[in-house]
């Protein structure tokens, strides 16, 4: 039901576009106004959710301790998955955003008769992750040649790397095919591991269709429904420089792909998508673990007091004359 | 409450249920020994807690006070703003299961609301509801569910079934702490009057006597001195640590399990061997008698309000530094809350070992160090005679409580005090220890008998662990450095691996340390004689 429901949403999206690619008026608000507004939306959208978490206090020192702390000289300690100090949690970051770190150790839990239980490494996810995070960037920047004129030797050369292998014609991009496997296998362990079909909600397989459906139409515009780039290059450089144009005859695959990638914007500040933001904000990653070396500060640190030493003793005065301990107030 | 048997506890079902996990309804009646009493009405009362009678979670109504979905709500918006850590983790979950089998609760019980991701969900999809325009645009179809007394009593089931062990952190690509959630969730529900009364009832104690176990100052020391009489017995070595002593160096701080109950008691004779040993200036307090500190699973305030007494104690006394004892959740609170909520303390000077001279510069601000890092200190500048064969009786494993272990990064001072003390030594399986180690499943005040069911099976992926090695390399002894570790590994091993008993780092070093004018100790501290064991063991 819940797959249904996002493949639905997503087919709605794409055939919208399909039907709008066909009709003047509808062109304009395709591949004009609705990348303005989802650009925007984007923009604000994520300024405002950094800015929101952001406005939050962070009250006490929570770092998660993954390995040796930093105390005794002759103990080797950990300075990456256990920071003591700031630039070793910016390296600890580093290391979650760039290799995603935490996802490397998983593990796999079974119970064997007998009630033995055997832990297998897990490394399926991590791959699955990686491929498609790596691939999404590199399809990310190849795109920036549609936008500007000359294209960059940067992009130039990630281009020839990615078409490395000389595959068809056009070139068959490897990061093209990435993003595709990396989906493909994201959304396969939500539908086949019963555990994860479960756990999870149609906002979890809607942006892998988004995601897929951009893909998707991307591939077969290259590959197999041809589209004239040149128009389309114009359209991406007049939106860059605020005067664009309907481009004539592209067809309504074009259109259905830009507009896919329209909503992944505007949908992306209100969902789950901004975990690419609030991974820099978790507390328990971004954080040295010093407290004991450097206070933390509390901005609202509440000015609470216990039960004083004069109230306790106090109550236990005459008990502790007998008992002979020593007394403030005899 | 009838026990079940290891066969009927084994067969768990991992497969989810047809049911939804957003219906949040719970069958109290059918569940009974995997829920923990609610809190006395006097404790709530005690402590000036919202909402304090007499109830049960098997009751239809639960008494909630009026207003509660508002105080909820309220509570929720409060915690948004004070917490960035509850922000971010209700925002930026993908729900890609990797925290999924990291629970021992889950593992244990194959119950799909004890995987993290599905704890969190539970306080997540209020959040939706209440605190983002999608979730109250698109209702269930967004994951959002409304806030009703069958989600709070939902929400007082699972989030009194996490143990705020941190292990599912370690997994998530976010850090995403479902403890702190836990910390968080369980603040909510106290203002409704909603927590269990194994929390509350230490609570309310450690207020008014300084230590959980409501023991009083005259019964601290005859508890003290009964044990130093026993010590004396053992070891023909009479200990006197002193009491409230002012202008002493050094203010010891440990849980109060460590002078009460077994095996604790001979941890603590451990640590007053080792003080005599280096006739150190050192004094417990009747006052601060109590270094756990149940707040932490009541609210921050909670917590702050408890360990007020450490600093003021040091403050009154005069000491200059302070050494914490062998405790899991104590250390939480030494480590990552006690400097931020009740320092600063300039009073006191940076730990400096005086049989040593080591500064101890990872605490020049909170001045307080561990026990063992204290410890492992002396054995690596040689300030301590040790006979590690009188331990031979003892092939010993070291369990890493969760606190010391993923909120600190204790791992290699309790080994290296272990390696030195004892000969025989083996790890247990690797994604069981250090920063992986499974929970007891008793922490966070889920160490009652009514909850036993559910503390067996939480403690099935330790237990497995500790069979795992007493099958492979004969290990009879878990040691940890932790004193609801002592109570609770003691059951738990009991039942998953019968013969392996639990003991303190601290009791071993005790019954290594070779004491000036000690008799010939022909026994170790519980009175175990070496030889015979030692005989057995090879029979
Ligand atoms: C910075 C560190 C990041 C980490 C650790 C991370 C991690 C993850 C993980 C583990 C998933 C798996 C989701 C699943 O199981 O379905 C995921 C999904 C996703 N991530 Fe990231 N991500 C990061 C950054 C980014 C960035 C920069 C983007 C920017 C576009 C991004 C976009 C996505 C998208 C679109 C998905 C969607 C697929 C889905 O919803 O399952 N992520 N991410
Ligand atoms: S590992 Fe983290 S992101 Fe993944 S489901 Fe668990 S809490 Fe969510
Ligand atoms: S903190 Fe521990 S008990 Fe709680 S959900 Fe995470 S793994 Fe389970």
């Amino acid at each position: 039901m819940r797959i249904v429901l996002a493949l639905v949403a997503v087919g709605v999206l794409a055939g919208i576009a399909w039907a709008g690619g066909q009709s003047p008026a509808m062109q304009a608000f395709l591949a004009i106004v609705a990348p303005y507004v989802a650009i925007a939306v984007f923009v604000v959208g994520i300024g405002a959710r950094v800015i929101g978490w952001a406005r939050s206090a962070v009250p006490f020192r929570i770092p998660t301790t993954c390995g040796q702390e930093r105390s005794l000289s002759f103990i080797r300690f950990s300075p990456l998955d256990n920071p003591s100090s700031s630039l070793g949690a910016v390296g600890r970051m580093a290391l979650e955003v760039l290799t995603f770190r935490s996802l490397f150790r998983n593990t796999r839990a079974e119970l064997k008769p007998g009630g033995r239980l055997v832990y297998s490494s897990d490394k399926w996810l991590w791959a699955g992750a990686l491929l498609f995070h790596y691939s999404f960037l590199a399809v990310f920047l190849r795109h920036y040649r549609f936008f500007v004129e000359p294209v960059p030797k940067v992009i130039a050369v990630l281009q020839g790397l990615d078409g490395f292998f000389q595959v068809g014609v056009p070139v068959f991009f490897l990061t093209s095919f990435g993003l595709i496997a990396g989906l493909g296998y994201l959304l396969a362990r939500r539908l086949v591991d019963a555990r994860m079909r479960y756990l999870s909600l149609p906002a979890d397989y809607f942006p892998l269709f988004l995601l897929l459906g951009i893909a998707l139409t991307g591939i077969g515009m290259r590959h197999l429904w041809k589209v004239d780039i040149v128009r389309v290059k114009e359209l991406a450089i007049g939106l860059v420089n605020f005067h664009p144009a309907v481009p004539q005859g592209v067809g309504p695959l074009f259109y259905v792909h830009l507009f896919l990638v329209s909503a992944l914007l505007a949908y992306f500040p209100f969902s789950k998508l901004v975990h690419m933001a609030g991974v820099f904000l978790s507390p328990t990653r971004n954080l040295a673990n010093n407290n004991r070396a450097v206070r933390h500060l509390n901005p609202w640190n509440p000015p609470i007091v216990g039960h004083t030493y004069a109230e306790w003793e106090e109550e236990f005065h005459d008990k502790m004359k007998a008992a002979g301990l020593p007394l403030d107030r005899e | 409450m009838g026990h079940k048997t290891e066969e009927q506890l084994l067969q768990i079902d991992y497969a989810p249920p047809k049911r939804d996990w957003t219906d949040p309804s719970v069958d109290f009646e059918a569940r009974k020994g995997t829920w923990s009493y609610p809190g006395k009405a006097k404790n709530l009362q005690y402590m000036g807690f919202p909402n304090p009678r007499d109830w049960s979670p098997t009751d239809a109504d639960w008494q909630l006070p009026e207003g509660w979905e508002k105080i909820i709500h309220d509570g929720f918006k409060e915690r948004l703003e004070k917490y960035r850590s509850l922000k971010v983790f209700m925002d930026i979950c993908v729900r890609c299961g990797a925290c999924a089998d990291k629970c021992h609760f889950y593992i244990g019980s194959g119950d799909p609301k004890n995987m993290p991701v599905l704890r969190a969900e539970l306080l997540r999809s209020i959040y939706r509801q209440d605190f983002t325009t999608t979730g109250k645009l698109l209702g269930a179809l967004g994951g959002s569910r409304k806030l009703t007394p069958e989600v709070l009593k939902e929400w007082f089931y699972y989030f009194f079934q996490c143990t705020e062990c941190r292990r599912c952190s370690v997994f998530c690509p976010y850090g995403i702490d479902t403890a702190e959630i836990t910390m968080l969730a369980r603040e909510l529900l106290n203002l409704v009057g909603l927590n269990i009364n194994w929390v509350m009832e230490p609570v309310a104690n450690c207020h008014r006597t300084g230590n959980h176990l409501g023991i009083e100052p005259h019964t601290f020391k005859d508890n003290i001195d009964f044990l130093m009489d026993e010590l004396a017995d053992i070891t023909g070595v009479r200990c006197e640590p002193s009491i409230n002593r002012k202008g002493a160096e050094i203010l010891f701080v440990i849980p109060s399990a460590d002078y009460f109950a077994d095996p604790g008691i001979y941890t603590f004779m451990g640590y007053m061997l080792l003080f005599k040993y280096l006739d150190l200036d050192i004094t417990l307090s009747a006052y601060a008698s109590e270094g756990g500190n149940f707040g932490l699973f009541t609210s921050h305030d909670t917590i702050k309000k408890l360990n007020y007494k450490v600093y003021h104690e040091a403050k009154r006394l005069g000491v200059k530094w302070l050494i914490g004892g062998e405790c899991g959740h104590m250390w939480r609170v030494l480590h990552q809350y006690m400097n931020t909520m009740n320092g600063p303390v300039d009073f006191l000077e940076v730990p400096k070992s005086p049989i040593t001279g080591t500064v101890f510069d990872n605490a020049r601000s909170a001045k307080i160090i561990h026990i063992c890092e204290f410890t492992a200190d002396l054995i690596k500048n040689g300030k301590l005679k040790l006979d590690p064969s009188r331990n031979d009786h003892r092939r010993v494993t070291f369990h890493d409580s969760c606190n010391p272990a993923r909120a600190m990064g204790l791992f290699e001072e309790p080994r290296y005090v272990l390696k030195a003390a004892c000969n025989h030594f083996f790890e247990m399986p690797e994604n069981t220890i250090r920063e992986q180690t499974f929970c007891c499943a008793g922490g966070a005040g889920l160490g009652n008998d009514e909850n036993m069911e559910m503390r067996l099976r939480g403690g099935l992926p330790r237990g497995s662990a500790v069979r795992y090695v007493r099958d492979k390399h004969g290990v009879n002894t878990l040691s940890c450095v932790c004193a609801i570790d002592r109570a609770t590994l003691s059951g738990l091993c009991e039942y998953w691996a019968p013969e392996v008993g639990v003991s303190g780092v601290h009791e071993l070093l005790g019954n290594a340390l070779v004491m000036p004018g000690e008799n010939e100790r022909p026994t170790d501290l519980r009175g175990t004689p070496i030889a015979a064991r030692e005989g057995a063991d090879h029979a």
